[in-house]
């Protein structure tokens, strides 16, 4: 389409600083994740002797042999095996509620369906608010307990109607024959509607569960005995310990490289999954629905 | 026309729509199944609490019953309205949302508006998942990453000794050993860069839907037409997607006093409190952890009247000005 026009030297100028600007920006998002990969496999002396480096002059895993061992070893295990539970099981739950909700939601005709739909809409807009919310969760038994983590989220209201619009714009002609072939409702959402929705469960099922794993408010409000902390917690806590906030004076202060290696395992998982996340948002799920 | 015919509707009739509906009810009963788990969550964590508003009328604490409580009115409003903190804390969450309307709000419209000028789409592919990584990582990486390039070193003053790499960029740049972190003036800035870093690439998205949305033959009829580049951005480009940018205006407004609660939750410390403490951090810590259920609460419901009325007023003017808006 371009072929009809002839670039002028201003235009090649305007180009090039354009490709110039979003490459150093580009950089410059991710450059703080390179270093503190390159610091986590540096030894403390020389973090504490370089301001910036990408290679580190003499690469050692003594950063993580340090997490995996000792009482802090014991943390991290423990916090890593309650953040994979959390986030496996609460992923599962999420995926349970959305799905069944939104197809339950998907007949245009089903009567009281609209009053559900402005319940929700209603909730999208006005809350409890924190308290409420808290005081409610502790009633119900759930205070201190993992449910608490996973229970109180477990439908988004957006990913939910999203997920519906896809509903409905399935074809109707297979569930129609699905029917007549005596197939009750639930046996078309099970065999025709999830088969054929697996990319919009990937996706969501992708969202809720980097949302379960970096979650760190969940945690702070509903939970109190540290040995159910998740990682964002653990790895919180030995990062800002120094010397005036650590409880014992005997505990010995995470060193820098330490620390560096922690944030790298809270952050290794969403780089594994990101490409995944790429390619189904690249798709326009998320957007293309927006409308709806 | 519909309250003539009912009205017309003999007792027959009715009767008959009546077993229709039942019919219809009973048709669908494994669609109800299906409905029922996600009603009930909806029913159970986001309506019931909204009873739990009443609290905001009691003088309610940690360890009382709420049947206990005391009715004491509008008190915690007074209250908090009186009190010493509320100017504060209105002015400090004041100044992080305005700074994140004025310096972040823009930048992802610019972001996508050079993103769309590359032709290149492997390399704006790229690009875009360059930019997209730091909004999937979660706030306490992005604090603890702030922390550690933004610290002073081990030992002050000792050239053996080095601060974090933005801490000594700084230095070399300003000539200054700043501490940006316990410092009530600066912190409104480490978190304004830090929502810049986090959120600004992912931000893209939604404008560049919309601008994948545009009608290409109105480039070429522009270009056949002898337009510049520059034209065609002002021309072309900026309306098509002032729609989506007066609808995320409006969102934004509606959340005027969302700073956002995990963010500052994890950079406030006791030096920088005075500075960063808002609305919602204080319910966090006066409510949460101090136990003062009504008079947070309150303050919760302060904050949903007041980000209700945003939206209104900013939708409003968004018609006001000819644009669809949100609603």
């Amino acid at each position: 389409m371009l072929s009809i026009k002839r670039k002028t030297f201003g235009d090649w100028v305007g180009e090039i600083i354009i490709y110039l600007v979003l490459t150093i920006l580009a950089v410059v998002m991710v450059i703080p994740f390179i270093y503190v990969i390159a610091a986590s496999f540096a030894p403390e002396s020389e973090i504490q002797s370089r301001p910036i480096f990408l290679i580190p002059d003499n690469p050692t895993l003594s950063a993580y042999e340090d997490v995996f061992s000792g009482s802090t070893g014991v943390r991290v295990i423990r916090s890593l095996a309650v953040s994979v539970g959390v986030t496996v099981c609460g992923t599962l739950i999420n995926l349970f509620f959305t799905l069944t909700m939104a197809y339950g939601l998907s007949r245009t005709n089903l009567i009281g369906k609209k009053a559900v739909l402005n319940m929700v809409l209603f909730t999208m807009v006005v809350n409890g608010g924190m308290i409420p919310t808290f005081l409610l969760v502790k009633n119900l038994g759930m205070y201190d307990t993992f449910s608490a983590l996973i229970l109180p989220g477990a439908i988004s209201a957006y990913n939910m109607l999203i997920v519906r619009n896809f509903f409905i714009e399935l074809p109707n002609e297979l569930e129609e024959a699905a029917s007549i072939d005596g197939c009750s409702d639930i046996g078309i959402f099970i065999k025709i509607a999830l088969p054929l929705s697996l990319p919009v469960i990937a996706t969501f099922g992708l969202f809720y569960a980097v949302g379960h794993w970096n979650n760190y408010f969940g945690a702070l409000l509903y939970l109190e005995d540290q040995n159910k902390y998740p990682f964002q917690l653990v790895l919180r806590n030995i990062v800002m310990q120094t010397a005036d906030t650590s409880a014992n004076a005997d505990q010995e202060l995470p060193e820098d490289t330490l620390k560096m290696a922690v944030i790298v395992i809270g952050t290794v998982p969403i780089l594994c999954v990101y490409p995944f996340l790429q390619k189904h948002f690249a798709a326009g799920v998320m957007v293309g629905a927006v409308k709806g | 026309m519909a309250k003539t015919k009912t009205a017309v509707l003999t007792a027959e009739q009715k009767a008959a729509k009546r077993a229709k509906t039942w019919t219809q009810i009973k048709r669908d009963r494994w669609m109800y199944l299906l409905l029922l788990p996600g009603f009930l969550f909806f029913l159970i964590f986001k309506i019931f609490p909204l009873w739990g508003i009443l609290i905001s009328f009691q003088e309610y604490y940690a360890g009382l019953s709420f049947f206990d409580a005391r009715w004491i009115g509008f008190q915690n409003f007074v209250d908090f309205f009186v009190g010493a903190d509320f100017l504060r804390l209105l002015k400090n969450t004041l100044i992080i949302s305005f700074m994140n309307l004025i310096f972040y709000f823009p930048l992802p419209i610019i972001l996508s508006l050079l993103l769309n000028e590359i032709k290149v789409q492997w390399y704006k592919k790229v690009l875009q998942t360059l930019v997209y990584v730091p909004h999937f990582v979660s706030w306490v990486v992005i604090a603890s990453i702030s922390f550690m390039i933004l610290k002073t070193p081990a030992i002050m003053g000792n050239d053996a000794y080095t601060g974090g790499a933005l801490f000594e960029i700084i230095k070399a740049i300003s000539g200054k050993e700043v501490d940006l972190l316990e410092n009530p003036s600066s912190i409104y800035w480490v978190l304004l860069f830090q929502a810049i870093w986090k959120e600004t690439g992912w931000g893209t998205v939604i404008f560049l839907a919309a601008l994948a949305g545009v009608d290409v033959e109105q480039y070429e009829a522009a270009i056949v037409d002898g337009a510049t580049r520059w034209q065609q951005l002002i021309y072309i480009t900026i309306p098509a997607i002032l729609g989506t940018i007066v609808t995320m205006f409006v969102l934004r407004m509606g959340s005027v006093l969302d700073t956002g609660f995990e963010q500052i939750i994890l950079m406030q410390n006791t030096l920088n409190q005075s500075a960063s403490e808002t609305f919602d951090t204080y319910v966090y810590n006066y409510g949460r952890v101090g136990g003062d259920y009504g008079h947070t609460t309150a303050i919760g419901l302060f904050k949903s009247i007041v980000s209700l009325t945003c939206i209104q007023l900013a939708n409003r003017a968004a018609h006001a000005v000819g644009q669809a808006g949100l609603f």
